[in-house]
């Protein structure tokens, strides 16, 4: 069972840094802001979702689980309103981005 | 190499490239934000030692509320950066400048690498009394049981930070507000994180606070992220800056210095001396005086990031 | 275990580390506001597994206190980078196309 679980949090880890790579390869290469600003909100979001998802079976306890959950919501909640201000804000720079 | 070697090294050189950024950046805003960044990864290192009360004090005041007031800072010097980035020092000067820091640098890294192994340290003696007071968490301990001292002073110390911005203001805006009226703006995505974010907010500070006894956690942490909490619900424009002439804010201001001060001198009477707590009821007490050092410091961080007022208040303060 | 664990936040750091070097020389101090969403995420990812792989209690807890204030800031930074017009009533005239 904890072979099983073990093998879960690799596979779930391995996607999510994967994801965080896939994010920073568009930073990297994406022409304009707007662009990065969705690689790096939604790559980055999933890639910590998945992070989340492989260290659920590593948790000590029930509440410690659940208080990793709710990192992720929090940060899901905080970064999808965080990215539209920012692209609010980039669109009243305007064109020239 | 083992892997955590390699992951250690690989932090120090992310934190010094950051820091060396921030230092070289020529703008106010972009050093902020490496300000900020540094910050976050230093609060990492933290948690790498092993240190996780300092790591969430760093996180909250060291890179959250002070960068939020290095920004305010920034934006009021906005109109003065361009004539002072025409006036850059001579060679001479920078070159003394660099002869000087790398002199501290070099005399900062002798005296920690000549440190004696098993260095001279009280914590074992801590340890060994950790049991008297009834708490889990050493660093709540040694704050508020062995050098309760300090901690008192440093909410003064706060408190008189509070004053000093305050006294800032402009005569005619003495008990006012802080900052321009603006218009409440209730649609659109920073209102709704604004409603949204704040109770989880509260509710994790509190946990934050009252984990604090036995876990890594405390009064400061848990008043920074409650500050944290207020300041959005301000910069979102559902509510205003309070005047600081208010009979209310003014209390909760005080509260905690002024409790910790109570208990300190019941002490004389209870214990026999400044600050002791009477067996027994060790942990209450400092749980009590935790309290309102929470509220204290949740109210001054915003006054110190809004900085002081610039209209007066709109009808006198009660 | 732990080994992988210390290995992918090691990757996930070095994911940031790219990401603020295009980040922070962003034209633009817009484009800097995103080194804060940068590491609110990167860093709790790397910090959770550091945690989990050296057995650190609480941090999850920091991890809390990171996500809440890597918001704040990130809305601090916003708001100086790109203050609203100060019009009266309504600042962005296409506030009816938000929703």
């Amino acid at each position: 069972m904890t072979a099983a679980l073990d093998i879960f949090t690799v596979v779930a880890i391995c996607a999510g840094a994967a994801f965080f790579m896939a994010g920073s390869v568009g930073l990297l290469r994406f022409p304009d802001s707007l662009t990065r600003l969705h690689a790096l909100t939604k790559a980055d979001n999933l890639g910590l979702g998945l992070i989340v998802l492989g260290l659920l079976p590593q948790a000590d306890s029930l509440l410690g689980g659940l208080k990793l959950v709710a990192v992720w919501l929090l940060v899901q909640l905080g970064s999808a309103t965080v990215a539209q201000l920012i692209a609010h804000a980039l669109r009243r720079r305007g064109p020239g981005t | 190499m083992s892997v955590i070697l390699a992951l250690d090294i690989s932090l120090a050189a992310l934190v010094l490239a950051v820091a060396v950024w921030t230092i070289a950046s020529r703008e106010a805003f972009a050093a902020v934000v490496g300000y900020v960044a540094y910050g976050l990864l230093v609060s990492l290192v933290w948690v790498r030692l092993f240190a996780v009360d300092v790591a969430l004090t760093e996180a909250a005041i060291g890179s959250g509320v002070t960068g939020v007031l290095l920004i305010s800072a920034a934006v009021r010097l906005r109109a003065t950066e361009a004539a002072v980035s025409v006036e850059w020092p001579g060679a001479g000067s920078r070159v003394l400048t660099a002869a000087l820091c790398i002199l501290v640098t070099a005399a900062l890294a002798a005296v920690v690498l000549m440190m004696p192994d098993p260095g001279a340290t009280l914590a074992p003696e801590a340890a060994r009394h950790l049991p008297e007071t009834a708490l889990g968490n050493p660093v709540t301990a040694v704050l508020m049981a062995f050098r309760a001292l300090d901690t008192l002073l440093e909410k003064v110390v706060l408190f008189l930070a509070v004053i000093g911005v305050w006294s800032l203001a402009a005569d005619g805006n003495w008990g006012g507000i802080a900052g321009p009226r603006r218009a409440p703006h209730r649609k659109g995505a920073l209102a709704f994180l604004a409603q949204l974010l704040p109770p989880v907010g509260i509710v994790v500070a509190i946990h934050i606070v009252w984990v604090g006894a036995n876990e890594p956690g405390g009064a400061f942490q848990g008043g920074a992220i409650l500050a944290a909490m207020w300041l959005i619900v301000i910069m979102a424009r559902l509510a205003e800056a309070p005047a600081i002439g208010g009979r209310r804010l003014r209390l909760a201001l005080v509260a905690g210095p002024a409790v910790f001060l109570a208990v300190g001198l019941l002490g004389f009477a209870v214990a026999g001396a400044f600050l002791a707590y009477p067996s027994g009821l060790a942990k209450p007490l400092i749980v009590f005086i935790e309290i309102f050092m929470t509220l204290s410091i949740a109210v001054s961080l915003p006054m110190l990031v809004l900085g002081p007022p610039d209209r007066p208040a709109e009808r006198p303060p009660s | 275990m732990t080994e992988f664990l210390l290995g992918a936040a090691g990757l996930v750091l070095l994911t940031v580390a790219l990401g603020l070097v295009r980040v922070l020389g962003g034209p633009g101090n817009v484009d800097r506001t995103m080194a804060a969403q940068l590491l609110g995420t990167g860093g709790i990812a790397a910090l959770l597994l550091v945690a989990a792989a050296t057995g650190v209690r609480g941090a999850a807890d920091v991890a809390l206190g990171l996500a809440l204030l890597a918001a704040f800031a990130s809305v601090a930074f916003v708001n100086s980078a790109a203050p609203e017009q100060e019009a009266t009533g309504k600042d962005k005239p296409d506030q009816q196309a938000d929703e």
